[in-house]
């Protein structure tokens, strides 16, 4: 039985997300739970199925657990298909090398015949490490149609920050003539998204080249995009508008999760057209008890509130004892917050005990950090716990 | 001892003709996110039971629509898994209703061939009008200590008039739990009685001779007829259920079930357990909303919902929409109802896609709930 797929995706799942600290001890930064209910890694792959694309290779290789565990056979996002479908690509042992993925690029060069087993003409490249919707089959269109070597999505970043993206600079009709890494002095504000589309047998032809560079970084953004614009290939830049976000710090993956908050959020889960799938577990629907006070928050299934909770987003089986206070704060899966215990601008990993009466964290208007503290911390009762610390801190 | 489970989701959608329009009993929202066969389905696959026919009559697209492979439940497997037995019956079928069952025995004949294909020791039997999480492994162990050919779960129930009218069998047994009669007419009957829960454990070779011998003897009811015929000649034993349980017999009762989730341990006792989680149906929504102008208190709310006015003691199903102003009272909203601004409801029960519109004022009482059928806007 075969079929051939136009487009195949391949989703760098790997990384380690090293500046999330407590957060990645145990698990890779795709797996990274966000918005109450979700990880990081549902947000390309959702794009993918509402896209059209239905076989996406992930390649993991940093603390590959729960993301095994956690895409299973892909039925969440409608990717356990007969033919296709999701993917786990680790690294192997091969007849003449076995290797780590070196960077990106040597991800997908070790991988190559799993994208030739499905004939493919295209291939997504993908990461795991931003919160967006983004409809794929568009930017297909768009490289089909500029009959392009390459396509880069690009979004617009105001003047001061473009020094933290790699920057593309474009001609008139959006080809793209230079590409500078965090640039001092930019030259233009279009920045890449890191989601590339590849003719496959150009993409083949220079990681086959770049393999063989025994001085090169093996890494999209500094080697494969910069030879391919050297030897003057068809590249475009494929402008995005929308939301988007690297939740690759502590304060921006704050940031994001309060993004969903408020009467028309900035960024919305809720989406009848683009709806955004998740791996559910059979908790029953939260109770509000007597006395708690919810206001402006996001709460998911399992949770038990007694308490107030403020410009907060709480995951599932979250208990919220009387009298305590949730305010500003990301509340993973499990947290148990005891009675007359205060936290203020913080992310508490899942699991979670915070004791009676413990006064945690700062107002965000001075704290000078969001409070973190890691998964499965008991934190005794009555403690008090300075604004911008870590626990463990692993900085 | 192994079990196959075989659930009637049909036998009693005449208890909430409202709910039961356009579904079976089996498929009658319940609790938020659940539908009641969610209950007998899970503590079956809980007991370590892998293989469920589910009995159907009419109405079932719902039910379809809920179960789908039965992977939810961990029962979409080559290996027996859930198996639906809808009727044989054809449109030239004249006149068609003699030959839809109207019994429960004769709902069992009608699956003769299912129950002669298992290869399992007993036959769990369950309907879908209770609500409880169970072990039956303890069932089916005292089922084969006692060597007992049927076992009844019964409950006792204290029964006053209002609680006659709407009840299953009365189960009548010795000291030793042998069963020596049962009652279907509860008119006569007061003071506390044990009540069948029509959960029943029935080693599978006498199910199959308790049929034939139904057949060849034109027998028509399960409890008053088929079970009496073969007294003296078979072990009828009761096991005595004391945990929650709550008995779906009428809207009202629809009602107070559904509010006695509002108590810590009515939900401890049937969903804390993590051993035997009630699975259901993901339907994938997002977490729920609360919005600046949210009053909430004593209220079970399911994912998905948007929440800007005031709900006091209500269940609200997935994807519900209270808008700012409005005041929600001892309410049972289902699957996506809208309450404009401003509007104001108590003991209400909206069905699913029902549209409050603004300041619309709704009111029924505890003990006659104000109903409003699936997709209705006021």
């Amino acid at each position: 039985m075969f079929k051939k797929k136009e487009c195949v995706a391949m989703l760098l799942a790997g990384g380690q997300g090293s500046r999330l600290y407590a957060l990645t001890q145990n698990v890779a930064k795709p797996a990274v739970p966000f918005g109450g209910k979700y990880r990081i890694i549902d947000f390309p792959l959702s794009n993918c199925t509402n896209s059209g694309i239905d076989t996406v290779g992930v390649l993991t290789q940093y603390q590959p657990l729960v993301l095994n565990d956690y895409i299973g056979n892909g039925l969440p996002w409608d990717l356990d298909r007969t033919f296709g479908g999701v993917k786990i690509l680790p690294p192997y042992q091969g007849k003449d090398s076995a290797d780590w993925y070196k960077g990106t690029a040597n991800a997908i060069y070790q991988n190559m015949q799993f994208i030739d087993q499905y004939d493919a003409d295209y291939v997504l490249i993908l990461s795991g490490d931003h919160i967006y919707k983004m409809d794929y089959a568009k930017m297909l269109e768009y490289h089909k149609k500029n009959n392009a070597d390459c396509t880069i999505a690009v979004i617009d970043v105001p003047i001061e920050e473009a020094s933290r993206f790699g920057i593309m600079s474009v001609n008139e009709d959006d080809s793209i003539f230079k590409f500078s890494e965090k640039p001092k002095n930019p030259d233009s504000t279009l920045a890449s998204m890191g989601i590339y589309i590849f003719n496959k047998k150009t993409l083949f032809d220079y990681l086959t080249a770049d393999a063989k560079d025994p001085g090169s970084a093996n890494d999209f953004g500094k080697n494969i995009i910069p030879n391919m614009l050297n030897a003057k290939e068809r590249m475009f830049a494929y402008r995005f508008e929308g939301y988007w976000k690297d939740v690759g710090t502590l304060s921006s993956l704050w940031e994001a999760n309060m993004d969903l908050l408020g009467e028309k959020p900035v960024f919305s889960l809720d989406d009848e057209k683009w709806r955004m799938f998740t791996r559910h577990g059979a908790r029953s629907p939260q109770y509000i008890g007597e006395g708690a006070k919810i206001k402006n928050s996001i709460v998911s299934e399992g949770c038990k509130i007694y308490g107030t909770v403020e410009n907060s987003v709480l995951f599932g089986d979250v208990t919220v004892m009387p009298g305590a206070v949730v305010k500003d704060s990301v509340v993973l899966n499990g947290c148990y917050i005891s009675a007359g215990a205060n936290v203020n601008y913080a992310i508490l990993d899942s699991n979670v005990k915070i004791g009676a009466g413990v006064v945690l964290g700062g107002d965000k208007t001075v704290a000078p950090d969001v409070t973190v503290i890691g998964a499965g911390t008991v934190i005794a009762d009555g403690e008090k716990i300075e604004a911008g610390s870590m626990i463990p801190d692993v900085r | 001892m192994k079990a196959a489970g075989l659930i009637l989701s049909n036998i009693h959608d005449r208890n909430i003709p409202e709910l039961t329009a356009k579904r079976t009993m089996a498929s009658v929202p319940f609790g938020g996110r659940y539908r009641l066969i969610d209950f007998p389905l899970s503590n079956m696959v809980n007991s370590g039971i892998t293989k469920v026919g589910i009995v159907t009559h009419d109405n079932y697209r719902s039910l379809i629509d809920h179960i789908g492979t039965g992977k939810d439940w961990d029962l979409a497997r080559r290996n027996g898994g859930i198996i639906l037995l809808p009727p044989f019956i054809t449109a030239f079928d004249s006149p068609k209703a003699n030959k839809l069952y109207t019994t429960r025995l004769e709902a069992l004949m009608g699956v003769m061939e299912f129950i002669t294909s298992c290869s399992e020791d007993v036959i769990v039997l369950s309907d879908s009008d209770v609500v409880c999480n169970m072990d039956l492994r303890d069932v089916i162990k005292q089922h084969e200590d006692t060597g007992a050919d049927v076992t009844v779960v019964v409950r006792e129930k204290d029964m006053n008039e209002a609680e006659r009218k709407a009840t299953n069998s009365i189960v009548i047994s010795d000291g030793d739990g042998n069963i020596k009669e049962f009652i279907e007419n509860n008119a006569a009957v007061s003071g506390k009685c044990d009540v069948s829960m029509n959960i029943v454990v029935i080693t599978r070779t006498f199910l199959v001779t308790l049929l034939n011998t139904s057949i060849a003897h034109g027998l028509k009811g399960f409890y008053s007829q088929a079970l009496p015929f073969l007294f003296g000649q078979a072990v009828y034993k009761t096991y005595r259920y004391d945990g929650h349980c709550a008995e779906i017999g009428d809207l009202c009762k629809y009602f107070s079930a559904n509010m006695q989730l509002l108590k810590d341990a009515t939900r401890d006792e049937l969903f804390s357990n993590k051993e035997r989680p009630i699975l259901t149906k993901v339907r994938n929504t997002p977490p729920t909303q609360y919005g600046e102008n949210a009053k909430v208190s004593n209220s079970l709310i399911a994912d998905g919902c948007v929440i800007d006015g005031t709900v006091e003691n209500c269940i609200l199903f997935r994807g519900v929409h209270i808008k700012k102003g409005a005041v929600v009272k001892n309410s049972i909203l289902l699957q996506d109802s809208w309450v404009g601004e401003n509007a104001g409801l108590n003991c209400v029960i909206s069905d699913k896609n029902v549209f409050v519109r603004d300041g619309v004022n709704l009111c029924g009482h505890e003990t006659m709930p104000f109903y409003i059928a699936k997709g209705k806007m006021i």
